[in-house]
């Protein structure tokens, strides 16, 4: 093995094991910090109300989209009546938890990051530390546990919007019935489908915030290392998810 | 303090705006789920008893050549004539069917859900609120059709057999 790869190798196996490190001090923070709830609220409308425009936005056109793709598909064999099933299916199960990681990761991920970087830049965290106030719990903990909460509640609303905007295609403009679309929906989504949707978005939530904040406390504290660090936010968060996505659905079905 | 308190009502919305959309995945859109009816199509309601309405479901609509006129809006059984009662709210447009008309459930497309297709009938007087479609015809089930086809078969290849023996 050549020496660039051993570095690789050593360097993601570091990485891995400082994220889980941090994850489980972040853990231990988590609960005296639910004590005090402002912080947290402030993080969940950092990360989650800030992000409904572009999760709303999204979800309509992927909604859209969705629709004339599966009314085109479907259409081949004479079934445009089961679009409200392949369409809530596909939101449902997949593409609402992933997409909204993914821009969650982009779009919230990376302000954590350059955030909590910027303040190991600046050394705040360490004049927290000399004064003896946590920064975990302080710093890290309040915006770990709004990510957490935001993501699912977010893939909820992408997952509703996408619904409409695939009805707003498919119904009003390409003509399926509109009882037929929602009564096809509805027979062919059951409890369990919409519970591994939720798994999902949380297990999600969890890994990008948890990614996010990680590089952002760890980051090196130069202009430049803040950047590597974001980068890293938006390159691990997305590998994760979908790598984690597939694990989950193996283990859904 | 105004800062913290848009703050705040932003943060709720958002929250609530979520839940609530959880609560739509969860209650609404599941088949097992809880639903709340929303606010009824007008028109007029029409009965019909059908003595297998085979994939039938709420939400189906009610064609007339082809035209969408109504939709399904309850679905029962009937214990005295035991076979199912199948409610129709039709448009009060087409407030001029004529009362001998007949409902079929027919299936659209080859994976399709089903729909119920009136055929009008000829006579004078019209189908009014609490009316009753007395000449229906049940959906066709593709599986009972392919059993009886070889049923049929099975009987006359059996038959065929026992000729040979007997000869």
């Amino acid at each position: 093995m050549s020496d660039g790869a051993r570095v690789g190798v050593l360097e993601l196996v570091r990485k891995t094991g400082e994220t889980g490190i941090f994850f489980v001090r972040l853990l231990a923070a988590c609960v005296p910090a639910l004590g005090r709830p402002r912080l947290i609220i402030a993080q969940i409308y950092n990360a989650g109300a800030r992000s409904l425009i572009i999760i709303m936005l999204s979800g309509l056109f992927t909604g859209m989209v969705l629709g004339l793709q599966f009314y085109d598909v479907l259409n081949r064999f004479g079934a445009t009546a089961a679009l409200g099933t392949a369409v809530a299916l596909a939101l449902l199960k997949e593409l609402g938890p992933v997409l909204t990681a993914l821009l969650f990761a982009g779009r919230a991920g990376t302000a954590l990051t350059s955030e909590i970087g910027l303040m190991r830049a600046t050394d705040q965290l360490t004049a927290m530390d000399v004064m003896a106030v946590d920064p975990i719990r302080h710093v890290a903990a309040p915006r770990f546990l709004g990510g957490l909460i935001a993501v699912p509640l977010l893939t909820a609303i992408f997952t509703v919007v996408g619904l409409f905007g695939a009805q707003l295609i498919g119904v009003q403009f390409l003509g399926v019935d509109h009882g037929i679309f929602w009564s096809q929906a509805q027979s062919a989504v059951a409890l369990k489908d919409v519970t591994e949707g939720v798994v999902k978005s949380v297990v999600f939530g969890t890994v990008v915030s948890l990614i996010a904040v990680n590089e952002g406390y760890h980051s090196e504290p130069t202009a430049e290392g803040i950047g590597r660090a974001t980068t890293r936010t938006v390159v691990a968060s997305s590998v994760m998810i979908l790598l984690l996505d597939y694990v989950l659905t193996a283990v859904f079905l | 303090m105004r800062a913290n308190r848009s703050l705040e009502i932003g943060t709720g919305l958002f929250v609530l705006l979520g839940f609530a959309a959880l609560l739509f995945l969860s209650m609404q859109l599941p088949a097992n789920g809880l639903k709340f009816s929303f606010k009824k199509p007008a028109g007029y309601d029409v009965t019909a008893q059908f003595d297998n309405i085979g994939d039938l479901k709420v939400g189906a609509p009610v064609r007339m050549a082809g035209v969408r006129i109504g939709q399904v809006t309850r679905i029962d059984f009937d214990t005295n004539t035991e076979r199912a009662k199948v409610w129709l709210r039709i448009d009060p447009r087409f407030n001029q069917i004529p009362a001998d008309s007949s409902a079929a459930i027919d299936t659209e497309g080859l994976l399709g859900g089903q729909y119920i297709a009136i055929s009008p009938g000829a006579m004078p007087t019209y189908l009014t609120n609490g009316s009753r479609i007395l000449e229906t015809q049940s959906a066709l089930v593709l599986e009972n059709l392919i059993n009886k086809f070889f049923a049929t078969q099975a009987n006359s290849h059996g038959s065929h057999g026992d000729a040979k023996e007997s000869k």
